[in-house]
């Protein structure tokens, strides 16, 4: 056994010196390995932590939103549906929810403006996201102006700044008090911009949407299973970036293969003839290319996780921002909760270290059977 | 004998393997730690605006609130007008059920 570690140990010790022998080239392919192994740790972390955090923050989302639809699109709903929803068995409650979007051409942002029902009374004060706070330059206290649908400024206070835990929710969010939301939009009595009703039994949901549907005419009830599942989907593996990203490592890795697998380079070939005349077998020289392999893909592996949880969970994903942001004005930072899915790291060791390692094998193997004598005159 | 030719090769490998699995290790104990039950000022908020979406992209209504977006959002203007908001290719249009109309 100790003959065993020792024999490796060996081997390894060998290897090591035989990297740093070639230390530009393999510190080049160390970093771009690292970096590959990084962006694709990185996609997998925020992705599952985006989808964890979707998950926790919307299961308290209403059980069915009811929209009326005018020539397919989203209308507003009149209140008085709430009558006919109710009597429908099995609905507890029902209840108009009042926002809109509004566009700022000064800051040229978008915000979502929504009533909050805490204010109601509370004409002139809002309560805004951190986003919309940066955004305008303003705190706690102070005043800015929404131009009102009659095009004339509508003074509001700041009355509290969200914190920073609710950013992924509500960073363009300004809530308002339902007087000055019906100010600011001309906002016609008697409707709701859409209806959350709540379920007694959630497994009846799918049967009164059904029967809200036929109850209130061109309407469009939407499931919170549906929403659930909208952002369980999001960033789906078929999604844009997702398949961008992996093409991109799937090619990288297809490079690194193709390099390897296209041959040693006359050095190494030598190399390999040198240690077959000086008494090394084909099983050394075997060993000694997985070991070299292992020490780069592993090194790179484990320096590639860290830095991408660094990357995700400390530094907000910044590499990401370019593509997520696209044309956004605001953008929320991702303060995710961190969190390490040891499956998908485990798939991705699998995916990463044992290509490379076999791609380092194959090619020695074919130049470690080969005659000492010719694998030293090539 | 100097220090670099006392330590062997393998043992600086293992050293720094070992040091990388102890930051990953120090990482995983920052996960463990950071788990703690959603804060309630989040959670009470989400359900008492009865959210239905993340704020991710606000550059356009269907990217905003892909969830309560119209059927045909991608392409909203028009049934042939192209997406032109960058996110509109990341995001997935909304997973329907039974219930539509």
């Amino acid at each position: 056994m100790t003959q065993f570690f020792s024999r490796h140990r060996n081997i390894l010790d060998f290897a090591i010196a035989s990297l740093l022998r070639r230390r530009l080239k393999n510190l080049s392919l160390l970093l771009l390995y690292t970096f590959i192994v990084a962006l694709t740790a990185s996609l997998i972390f925020f992705v599952q932590a985006l989808k964890r955090e979707a998950a926790l923050l919307l299961k308290d989302a209403p059980d069915i939103v009811v929209q009326s639809l005018m020539a397919g699109r989203h209308d507003l709903i009149h209140v008085d549906n709430i009558e006919r929803i109710v009597a429908i068995r099995g609905v507890t409650e029902a209840a108009p929810r009042f926002w809109g979007y509004y566009y700022d051409p000064v800051f040229a942002a978008n915000y979502t403006l929504m009533v909050d029902r805490e204010l109601a009374g509370e004409t002139g004060s809002a309560v805004i996201g951190q986003g919309v706070a940066k955004n305008q330059r303003i705190s706690e206290g102070d005043i800015f102006t929404l131009r009102n649908s009659a095009n004339t400024p509508t003074l509001l206070t700041v009355k509290k700044i969200l914190p920073y835990e609710s950013e992924l929710l509500a960073s363009d969010m300004i809530l308002v008090a339902p007087e000055d939301f019906a100010l600011l939009f001309g906002f016609p009595a008697g409707f709701a911009t859409d209806l959350a009703v709540t379920v007694a039994n959630p497994r009846e949901t799918v049967t009164i949407a059904g029967k809200i549907a036929e109850t209130v005419p061109n309407s469009r009830p939407i499931l919170k299973s549906e929403i659930l599942r909208t952002y369980e989907s999001i960033f789906d593996w078929r999604g844009g970036m997702m398949v961008t990203i992996l093409f991109m490592v799937i090619l990288s890795f297809v490079i690194f293969a193709w390099d390897k697998a296209a041959g040693l380079s006359a050095e190494e070939r030598r190399e390999t003839g040198i240690l077959k005349s000086i008494g090394w077998e084909t099983g050394d020289i075997l060993l000694l290319k997985f070991w070299e392999g292992s020490a780069v893909s592993l090194t790179a592996f484990l320096l590639g996780i860290s830095a991408a949880y660094m990357h995700v969970f400390f530094f907000s994903a910044t590499l990401f921002a370019p593509a997520l942001k696209g044309w956004s004005v605001l953008y929320p930072a991702f303060h995710l909760k961190p969190h390490i899915d040891l499956y998908l790291l485990a798939t991705l060791f699998f995916l990463t270290v044992m290509p490379y390692t076999a791609a380092t094998i194959l090619p020695s193997w074919l130049a470690a059977t080969a005659d000492a004598d010719s694998a030293m005159r090539s | 004998m100097p220090l670099e030719e006392v330590i062997r090769n393998s043992s600086k490998f293992f050293g720094f393997t070992v040091l990388n699995l102890l930051l990953i290790l120090l990482l995983v104990a920052h996960a463990v730690s950071q788990q703690k039950p959603l804060d309630t000022e989040s959670a009470s908020f989400a359900s008492r605006l009865q959210l239905t979406d993340l704020c991710l992209f606000t550059e356009a209504r269907y990217t905003r609130h892909p969830a309560m977006a119209d059927n045909h959002a991608a392409f909203q203007e028009h049934p042939a007008a192209l997406d032109h908001f960058p996110s509109g290719s990341i995001l997935m249009p909304l997973q329907k059920s039974g219930s539509r109309r």
